[in-house]
């Protein structure tokens, strides 16, 4: 059986949202003043407080990770996943010592490399072979280590001809290549890879992929691995962990971690509140408030699989006493072709108004869209459809995330957008 | 598993609350080509990206020297113990600007270097470090310069004055790793105090030049003493080192051992709080920067 290798227990990071440093020492006296002297309300308190994670509400610290307990065997290679501000960045951070965390301790045995960005302390005025150097010694790599694998480093990057070129002179691909080469060629126990494979052509991306699974599987070293990608992350981790909220929401074979991500209630995003803020045109004698949209099983969801039903559920204000109106949403692909466009009044429906805000809601039935993310624009106009209230564009996004109950096959973009399974007989 | 892994020897284990002075030197000397390759990094940059190269290292002495002998030693008429005036302020000038260099240049190093302390762990203390280094290839030169200027003076002496190079020379290499660790250590202290209050940079390269003048670079410190301000001039522990610079080099200047001991001290002790302010910031700097 094999080792641990790390051991995290008990982690957590706080930051501080409200009462952040000032960053001068002026306004540090002045807030002092103002709120220990005069008694005022502090007037600097305000920043950040809009983030809209915090539904811990009157607390000024957000727990970017809370409590968390894990541990990794040796040869592992774990991908982590989670929606954005999980926790995934700050987990990686503090693994990778960039920042220490507020309570707990993390155990490690070997050292530890981070990728979480290509090319760290790349200087462009320096040639390919003084970057190669500079950047593994940043890395934790020894001079002399570095010249035994200069050879193999070069190879691997395919920039050989420029090796001794300033990197300014370099394609952006070129330079992307030559950082991965170094930082693929590290000799550390445990290697930290955060969303690297973003980057790059599709066959350099496949390349990295494979020295990844190389170090992993032929080399018995450890791999952490972060991305939104979840083909890359399936084909390439045997374990994940999911973060949801600064917490541990799954943990195991990355299959079920997978299917756990997917499931997840995306509660913020698939809500949103429309403000003054929000890029819209229109004269606003009614006014979009608010949108939201769920599935069939009144979940509140980004996150459809074919089959789904999508209920758009959105509120609306009205400021001119109009007694009624149009709405048209129009769903477009995430290539930005419209896919649909729907009215009420081609369901025999009218939108009339008789309160100040109202509440309507509709629903899609048997959502055949194919997998991918999908965007919703949405307008409110007059009846004739010459006077626009209220156009805001690309309000929601949602993804389709397979095949559903429909399909277990690929069903690529490039194959098509809609799906179909009408009846088939032999003649 | 739990008890398993708590009998395991750990090679690194991350906690939030350290001791203040849980410095890791075993970690820096394991970095040490880092350092090295950073000095080389600096050095090819600066080359790279001017046209005259090094004799920018020469251009700005040779002119602040004859700027100081105008105004100090012709319109002021400050005495400069019996030396020629061009080679005392640029003894004083060369040795001042190495500390000067160290100070201000590792005072934005969290600032300059955020991005990258941002994404990968390396002991922070490399970066000053190399900083100090590698402003020594700039001393370097502009010790040559003095040199050369000595030598000029040796065969066409100037009327009235005189100097000698005496056996204080050989503290030379103290005086510079003395000035390079006090330079540091301020620069520590106000890097990592930079990282809250951005407004204290304004501070820095102004206060360095007002800093200047209570050191001995423009007036020897016999003239302080003869206005009475020695004790204020004294104080600063500059005045030790520059003094027993210029005894090594020129033979003149009051070189005792209890300044140079007073300025040892203190340079220890800005260099001792320097690193303990600078090891506490590095470790949560990224999220307030």
């Amino acid at each position: 059986m094999s080792k641990p290798i790390i051991h995290v227990e008990n982690l957590s990071k706080a930051y501080q949202i409200g009462q952040i440093g000032t960053g001068t020492i002026s306004r540090d006296i002045e807030r002092f003043w103002l709120t220990k002297v005069m008694g005022k309300e502090d007037p600097f308190l305000k920043i950040g407080e809009t983030n809209d994670r915090s539904s811990k509400g009157e607390s000024d610290i957000v727990w970017s990770l809370k409590d968390i307990n894990f541990e990794i065997n040796q040869g592992d290679a774990v991908g982590i996943i989670g929606k954005n501000g999980a926790g995934k960045s700050t987990l990686l951070k503090l693994l990778s010592r960039v920042t220490s965390p507020t309570t707990g301790e993390i155990k490690v045995k070997g050292r530890i490399a981070s990728l979480l960005e290509v090319g760290t302390g790349f200087h462009p005025e320096l040639s390919g072979r003084e970057n190669i150097y500079l950047n593994g010694a940043i890395l934790g790599m020894r001079k002399k280590e570095i010249t035994r694998k200069l050879d193999e480093i070069i190879d691997f990057s395919g920039v050989e001809r420029y090796i001794d070129t300033p990197v300014k002179r370099y394609s952006s691909g070129m330079y992307v290549r030559l950082a991965f080469a170094v930082a693929a060629h590290l000799e550390s126990e445990i290697l930290i890879v955060d969303e690297v494979l973003a980057v790059g052509d599709a066959e350099f991306q496949k390349k990295c992929l494979g020295k990844m699974g190389d170090i992993s599987k032929g080399q018995g070293r450890t791999v952490l691995f972060v991305s939104h990608n979840m083909a890359a992350v399936k084909g390439f981790c045997k374990q994940g962990i999911l973060l949801e909220h600064g917490m541990i929401k799954s943990i195991g074979k990355i299959d079920d971690v997978i299917s756990d991500y997917t499931s997840i209630e995306n509660y913020e995003d698939s809500v949103v509140y429309l403000n003054e803020q929000t890029d819209r045109k229109g004269n606003r004698n009614m006014e979009f408030i608010s949108l939201e949209i769920k599935n069939q099983n009144n979940l509140s969801t980004q996150d459809f699989s074919m089959g789904d039903d999508l209920n758009i559920t959105f509120k609306i204000r009205n400021n001119a006493n109009e007694s009624k109106s149009e709405v048209g949403i129009q769903i477009r692909s995430s290539d930005d072709m419209p896919i649909f466009h729907i009215m009420p009044r081609d369901s025999n429906y009218e939108l009339i108004h008789t309160q100040k805000e109202e509440e309507y809601c509709v629903t899609i039935k048997d959502l055949r869209l194919f997998p991918g993310i999908y965007s919703i624009n949405i307008t409110s106009n007059n009846t004739t459809g010459h006077e626009i209230f209220d156009a805001i564009d690309n309000i929601m996004t949602f993804k389709i995330v397979d095949g559903g109950t429909y399909t277990s096959r690929n069903l690529p973009r490039a194959a098509g957008l809609f799906f179909l399974n009408p009846s088939w007989k032999k003649l | 598993m739990e008890n398993n892994s708590q009998s395991q020897d750990w090679d690194l284990v991350i906690k939030g609350h350290t001791s203040l002075f849980d410095i890791k030197f075993k970690d820096l000397w394991h970095y040490r080509d880092l350092l090295l390759l950073f000095v080389k990094r600096d050095f090819v940059s600066f080359y790279k990206q001017t046209i005259l190269g090094p004799m920018w290292f020469f251009i700005q002495p040779i002119f602040t020297t004859i700027v100081f002998t105008f105004v100090f030693g012709n319109l002021a008429g400050i005495s400069t113990d019996g030396l020629p005036q061009y080679l005392f302020y640029l003894s004083g000038i060369t040795a001042w600007a190495y500390f000067a260099d160290c100070l201000t240049k590792t005072s934005t190093v969290f600032r300059d270097n955020a991005n990258i302390f941002g994404k990968v762990y390396f002991p922070r203390l490399i970066m000053p470090l190399s900083i100090v280094v590698s402003n020594l290839v700039r001393f370097g030169v502009q010790l040559l310069l003095l040199i050369l200027v000595m030598v000029y003076f040796y065969f066409f002496p100037v009327e009235g004055t005189s100097f000698h190079v005496t056996l204080g020379i050989l503290l030379f290499p103290i005086l510079v790793v003395l000035m390079a660790l006090l330079g540091l250590g301020l620069g520590l202290i106000i890097t990592a105090i930079t990282t809250k209050y951005r407004d204290l940079t304004f501070l820095v390269t102004f206060g360095v030049q007002l800093l200047m003048y209570a050191t001995t670079v423009i007036y020897p410190l016999s003239y302080a003493r003869e206005k009475g301000y020695n004790s204020i001039v004294e104080l600063n522990p500059m005045t030790g080192i520059i003094e027993a610079f210029r005894y090594g080099f020129l033979g003149k200047g009051e070189f005792t051992l209890w300044s140079l001991g007073y300025s040892t001290l203190m340079t220890i002790i800005i260099l001792f709080i320097g690193i303990v302010i600078f090891n506490k910031t590095e470790k949560n700097f990224v999220d307030t920067i």
